[in-house]
């Protein structure tokens, strides 16, 4: 086991601490739009693909390395602008408390 | 300062950008910077890339990503609100994909004979859970856009199959590991390819949501593999903060539907199937249909009505008129409110997003907990669409599949009132005895039309 590789290890073992740790208290309506942002978050991959096809040095390499960063940039994009729409759909909400306001009194008076 | 310090403080500055945004992500008023501050680190992650000394190739990198966001752009921007599910599933299954390339690439680019025994494993680890993650999201994708089977898929010989997969994968992997040969890691690919899929197939419709967040989750794992073996900080930070986070919301999601994991992943083996199997024989029982001028006085003379709405309603697009019905209803003074069901729709929240589309008052949507006490005090429950979340067999039959998921309330309303297209089971592929209660009314057709036909009639009585 070399130094390199025990740092890599501290710091996923710290991230995995974070990663369960930032996340506490979620509500319901936003379990979509949070797997969706969080499978944006993946995305990240794209550099990894950038590194592998810009240091490809085969043709197989240089086919594999396309198609990662293809892949990837799919990842990437699709994962923000579908998050994105979600969340437009959230924006013109007010921040009342959802919780028990007589429902009754507010519709009854709707007429 | 040198370049390649630069790149990594920028990288490092990406990856603080993803914490917040997740932490962002997770609280409804600051979601949507959140999600805009993870887009602004992955722009920069990406910028510092090609700054990168000895990038080479750069102009098929950018040819690669023009192309990615050509095809990406528009399918995020073009799909309609009902298809976001089956879009991330794809999404999702790209980057585990991208992943396993990465390790494959990297592998055969090494001298494989020269490659420490840990690097091996990384790459082995890679190359599985990202395939794993690719197939089983392609086949969570069919699933979701219906172009194969919803309900749970098994087969003869189902378990003996997976045993041999998986016993499969586990020797070639200590080949692998010993051998390091290349030849054995394409093996291990198509294995892995085929574990994802066997491991989605007895997964029913209705548990899909919850599969592509665990999915999702798997490919976090996997990216962060791919960044053990390019010694990337920014790859393992990002991928194990979304393969831990992935699975706590996993976890969240499923006790939103009052079922364990387990029992999400592995329920269709065993005594369930033939639960499934022995009430399809109910076809022929008799319902009581109406028409929509009869239902239209119904609900024009409640004092209380409750909507509750389910994926029928989003496929019709019919949510403008559904809030039209409750616009009419509350100029005669009926009280109105829609009860969403946690997993509603197709996604945890997915319902909230369809109505808030169409400009439904935050106010009047409730949740199932919050709805549930008022059902018994309501005098017609209009459940537009929606099947399995208020199907009482998940309260009252231990051998369902939905058995143990709170349901809707809507058996315990005065009159129950069904817009359906037909009797054709929800999306668990089951039975609903309340589709046959005396109580209910229904009224077949597309959800669009009724509901149009429904707000005539209730502002002419």
């Amino acid at each position: 086991m070399t130094n390199g590789l025990l740092e890599l290890f501290t710091i996923f073992v710290l991230a995995g601490f974070v990663g369960y740790e930032v996340i506490s208290k979620v509500p319901s309506i936003l379990h979509t739009p949070l797997m969706s942002g969080s499978n944006a978050i993946h995305g990240v991959v794209v550099v990894g693909s950038m590194i592998v096809l810009g240091s490809a040095h085969t043709g197989a390499e240089e086919a594999l390395g396309f198609i990662a960063v293809v892949l990837g940039t799919l990842n990437v994009v699709g994962g923000f602008v579908v998050t994105d729409r979600m969340l437009q759909m959230f924006k013109s909400r007010q921040p009342t408390p959802k919780g028990g306001q007589g429902a009754k009194g507010d519709e009854g008076g709707g007429s | 300062m040198s370049r390649g310090t630069a790149i990594d403080l920028c990288y490092l500055v990406a990856a603080i950008g993803f914490i917040i945004a997740l932490k962002g992500l997770s609280s409804p008023r600051h979601a949507r910077a959140g999600n805009l501050l993870a887009a602004a680190g992955m722009a920069l992650a990406i910028g510092a890339t090609f700054a990168r000394s000895g990038l080479a190739h750069i102009w098929l990198i950018v040819v690669a990503m023009v192309i990615g966001v050509a095809i990406g752009v528009p399918a995020a921007r073009l799909v309609k609100m009902t298809a976001m599910p089956q879009m991330v599933a794809a999404f999702n299954g790209v980057g585990g994909g991208a992943a396993a390339v990465i390790s494959i690439t990297e592998f055969i680019g090494s001298d494989a004979k020269l490659v420490a025994t840990y690097k091996v494993l990384e790459v082995v680890f890679g190359v599985l859970v990202g395939a794993v993650s690719f197939s089983g999201s392609a086949i969570a994708f069919l699933k979701l856009q219906e172009l194969m089977a919803t309900r749970p898929i098994t087969y003869p010989g189902q378990q003996q199959i997976n045993a041999v997969v998986g016993l499969g994968i586990l020797g070639i992997v200590l080949t692998i590991l010993v051998t390091s040969s290349t030849a054995l890691l394409w093996v291990l690919l198509g294995l892995a390819l085929a574990l994802g899929v066997i491991f989605v197939l007895p997964i029913g419709g209705a548990d899909v949501p919850v599969l592509i967040s665990l999915l999702n989750s798997f490919t976090g794992l996997a990216v962060a593999a791919s960044g053990f073996t390019l010694d990337s900080n920014v790859l393992v930070v990002a991928g194990t903060l979304v393969g831990a986070s992935g699975m706590l919301l996993t976890r969240m999601m499923s006790v939103a539907m009052g079922r364990s994991l387990p029992n999400i992943l592995f329920s269709a083996f065993g005594a369930v199937v033939t639960a499934t199997g022995g009430e399809a024989g109910d076809a022929n029982r008799a319902v009581r249909t109406g028409t929509p001028e009869d239902v239209g006085t119904l609900l024009a003379y409640s004092r209380k009505v409750v909507i509750v709405p389910g994926y029928g309603l989003a496929v019709a697009q019919a949510q403008h008129t559904a809030k039209e019905l409750a616009d009419a209803l509350m100029e005669k003074g009926v009280d109105v409110f829609y009860a969403i069901h946690p997993v509603a729709g197709r996604m945890p929240g997915h319902m909230n997003v369809l109505l808030a589309e169409a400009n439904v008052p935050y106010e009047e949507l409730k949740e199932m907990d919050e709805a549930n006490p008022e059902m018994p005090t309501a005098d017609v429950a209009l459940v537009v669409g929606a099947n399995d979340t208020v199907n009482p067999a998940a309260r009252s039959t231990p051998g369902s599949p939905i058995y143990g998921m709170p349901i809707i309330d809507a058996d315990q309303a005065e009159n129950i009132v069904f817009l359906k297209r037909s009797m054709r089971p929800g999306f668990a592929g089951i039975d609903n005895d309340l589709l046959y209660d005396p109580k209910t009314t229904m009224l077949f057709g597309d959800a669009k039309d009724t509901l149009q036909k429904l707000v005539a009639a209730v502002k002419k009585a």
